[in-house]
């Protein structure tokens, strides 16, 4: 028998990330490293814990290697727990076949079991791309109050960026009264955040009628199938407000801004708040070693860390060391990467156990390029080698050997 | 001679002896707690080394001030201590009625007798928390059988200085290891085979020399058991050639943490195939303002630094603020420096606070120790 809960997180974590080339070859997104000690899955993670949820099935699906070694029982975020915990939840073979998660929704669907366990009133579900802090609780209470059989979270958006999202549009009490993904020619500036709370006994009735939709544009998702269907239905589908920082780091150079927001002390996410920690898995290394020819300013820098060289507003992984004369700036610097001697890196992403040997060259700044449409980040992959004197173009993404 | 054998070693760690030496540190904590090199105790060290050596059972012997190492130690899952079988014992004095505090390690092991036999186990290795090093228990153990020794003592033969050997047993031994003589801090200087206060023997062995011991009055392990049965029974020292710092003094304290913004040094300690675990914070990266200078120092997670560090070890949490200069300085866990302020030769405690425009310059041969969770 296990312990009653009133509500289960599900996260969806087993996209692929293909916007993020090189850096998800070997990783799903969620795992992909971020801010320097996190992984990105550990917001939505600290969230959860932060806000009292201590149940929460990861869907996993795409190369989950790293993701289920890196959630382990799940003890760093205090989800090892007696009742609930964090369970990873790949697709599985049953009697009737085998069967992909195919849809967000129907990941859902093939795991209603896992929910059903705890017989939940309410269920959140969540995606493992996005950074930001919330407070879940408060989103489930403004459900309760509105008695709401979805509640979405939204945040405004830039309207030239509204086309990226899927819009809402809802009346003075927050009511919603029409969906739509990605417009072409968005009308609202109110996005979904990809967070949603449904009643439990009304979302598995919708996922059951969704699984049983054999029509061929029936894709299976919450954004273009379920949040549709119930709102034909006339069910009562509210918006909940969030105001604080949230960003979606599916592409390179959002990945890059994320990165670079956690430097700027104008942007109003708070990694050192003690009341709202982000909990990510210890890697046990030393603190970091500061050399005699170091200089860095602007920047994140983490345990097992060796500088030796110049770093300026950039952001660094555990393990990585920057060697005499590197220069490192406005750059991302993957676990457990080496700078050597005389490389310089500007304006990139350097994957995990990368090396970038001397004199080597990744990236320009943007103001040093004749025609700025060429400008872009450069990325290179995870376990990558540039040899000496080696240049990486800017915008270019290497994921072999070079 | 695999880890196999290793698990027959029930690992005792005393966390009380050697407080005296350094008192001020000690003053609200045992050795064992004292903060060392940006994130870790002491403690850390004994327990990494047994956990990486391949024992783990541990017993951690207090004296008092010890809740301090308890927060720490929790349930021992941070050192992979959290064990069915095995795993972390606390053992705290008056655990029995007819247990006291004791006055020295024979004593010590007396009040856990009961502990120690009731543990399966063949062997005891004993370790204090004066000695920060990475040590591998493995060829200990087997040197140890090989040589057919009832105790063998890990030492460390080299030039020492003499206010460490001063506080410290020094072996005289043959060529073979054998222990000839054994002087309890003597005032010497030169070449000489110091004792890490580490010691392995067989546990039944342990248990028939601290109850004869106990039973004539006797207490002390280096002055009645290593200098007075040296006739009676084998004792071969171990030679234990790679990286350590024993801590003696406060001085030494001081030494031994800036002894780290040596890389080589730190490579050796922190080696990570073996790594050396500590309680885990989840602190955010340190942060590196506008206008930081930052060289030669050990800088941990958590720490807010936007004036000049050098030379220096900045312990979790840190905040350094605009135009402070922070230069040969131990600044432990949370500890605030106030815009402005110059700080030399400075220890701080943990939470300490240093208002704006302050000025703490000691010299530089004895740093000023400022308390736990003082204003200035």
């Amino acid at each position: 028998m296990f312990n009653k809960k009133e509500c289960v997180a599900m996260l969806l974590a087993g996209g692929q990330g293909s916007r993020l080339y090189a850096l998800t070859q070997k990783v799903a997104k969620p795992a992909v490293p971020f801010g320097g000690k996190y992984r990105i899955i550990d917001f939505p993670l600290s969230n959860c814990v932060n806000s009292g949820i201590d149940t929460v099935g990861i869907l996993t699906q795409y190369q989950p290697l790293v993701m289920n070694d890196y959630i382990g029982n799940g003890q760093p975020w205090d989800l090892d727990r007696l009742h609930g915990g964090v369970h990873i939840l790949a697709p599985y073979q049953s009697q009737t076949g085998a069967n992909w998660y195919q849809g967000t929704a129907n990941a859902i669907y093939q795991n209603l079991s896992f929910i059903e366990r705890y017989d939940p009133e309410y269920v959140i579900i969540l995606s493992g791309d996005h950074i930001y802090k919330m407070d879940y609780d408060k989103m489930l209470s403004y459900h309760k109050e509105k008695g709401a059989a979805a509640t979405i979270a939204v945040i405004n958006v830039p309207i030239d960026e509204a086309s990226r999202f899927g819009i809402m549009f809802a009346d003075e009490n927050g009511q919603i009264n029409d969906f739509v993904e990605k417009p072409a020619e968005p009308k609202s500036t109110l996005a979904s955040m990809g967070i949603y709370i449904f009643s439990f006994d009304i979302l598995k009735k919708y996922l059951i009628e969704n699984e049983n939709d054999k029509s061929e544009n029936n894709s299976k998702d919450f954004g273009k199938d379920i949040i549709p269907a119930m709102l034909n239905d006339g069910q009562k589908l509210y918006a909940y407000r969030f105001d604080g920082y949230w960003k979606d780091v599916g592409t390179i150079d959002s990945l890059w801004d994320a990165n670079m927001d956690l430097i700027n002390p104008n942007i109003p996410i708070d990694l050192y708040d003690q009341s709202w920690k982000i909990f990510s898995r210890n890697t046990g290394l030393p603190p970091q070693i500061i050399g005699k020819n170091a200089r860095i300013q602007n920047s994140m820098v983490t345990d097992g860390c060796i500088i030796d060289g110049t770093v300026d507003f950039s952001m660094l992984s555990d393990g990585v060391t920057i060697e005499k004369d590197a220069i490192v700036t406005d750059s991302i610097i993957m676990p457990g990467a080496v700078i050597r001697s005389g490389a310089k890196v500007e304006y990139a992403i350097i994957g995990e156990n990368s090396e970038i040997c001397e004199g080597a060259h990744i990236g320009r700044r943007p103001e040093e390029m004749p025609n700025r449409d060429e400008w872009g980040v450069a990325v290179v992959g995870q376990d990558i080698k540039i040899s000496s004197g080696a240049v990486v173009a800017p915008k270019q993404i290497i994921s072999e050997n070079m | 001679m695999g880890t196999s054998n290793m698990g027959k070693v029930l690992g005792l760690v005393f966390a009380n002896m050697h407080d005296m030496t350094v008192k001020d540190l000690a003053k609200d904590r045992t050795m064992g707690s004292i903060l060392f090199g940006g994130r870790y105790r002491l403690i850390d060290f004994p327990l990494s080394n047994f956990v990486n050596s391949g024992i783990s059972t541990v017993g951690v012997i207090t004296k008092y001030n010890y809740q301090s190492l308890i927060d720490h130690l929790g349930t021992g899952r941070e050192w992979d201590l959290s064990r069915k079988k095995g795993g972390l014992y606390l053992l705290p004095p008056f655990s029995n009625v007819e247990s006291k505090l004791y006055r020295g390690r024979l004593e010590a092991i007396y009040g856990v007798l009961n502990f120690i036999k009731s543990v399966h186990a063949e062997y005891i290795l004993m370790s204090d928390c004066d000695v920060v090093a990475n040590i591998d228990y493995k060829p200990v153990l087997s040197a140890h059988i090989e040589s057919g020794a009832d105790i063998t003592c890990i030492a460390h033969t080299g030039q020492h200085n003499t206010e460490l050997i001063k506080q410290s047993t020094v072996l005289t031994v043959d060529d073979n290891n054998v222990v000839k003589d054994v002087l309890i801090a003597p005032n010497l200087s030169g070449v000489c085979t110091l004792s890490l206060n580490m010691f392995l023997m067989k546990k039944n062995f342990l248990i028939d020399l601290v109850q004869t011991a106990i039973a004539q009055g006797r207490y002390s392990f280096e002055r009645d058991i290593l200098q007075s049965k040296l006739n009676d029974i084998k004792i071969v020292a171990y030679e234990y050639s790679g990286y350590f710092k024993k801590i003696y003094s406060e001085k030494s304290y001081f030494d031994a943490n800036m002894d780290l913004l040596n890389l080589e040094n730190c490579k050796e300690l922190f080696n990570p195939r073996r790594s050396i675990y500590t309680k885990v914070r989840d602190n955010p990266p340190a942060k590196y303002g506008l206008n930081s200078h930052v060289k030669n120092s050990l800088i941990a997670d958590g720490c807010v630094i936007e004036g000049t560090v050098e030379n220096s070890v900045l312990f979790r949490g840190v905040n350094v603020g605009k135009g402070v200069t922070v230069k040969n300085s131990i600044l432990m866990q949370d500890t605030i420096i106030g815009d402005g302020s110059e700080i030399k030769n400075v220890i701080t405690d943990k939470n300490v606070s240093v208002g704006n425009d302050r000025t703490l310059i000691s010299s530089d041969d004895y740093p000023m120790f400022i308390g736990k969770g003082a204003s200035v």
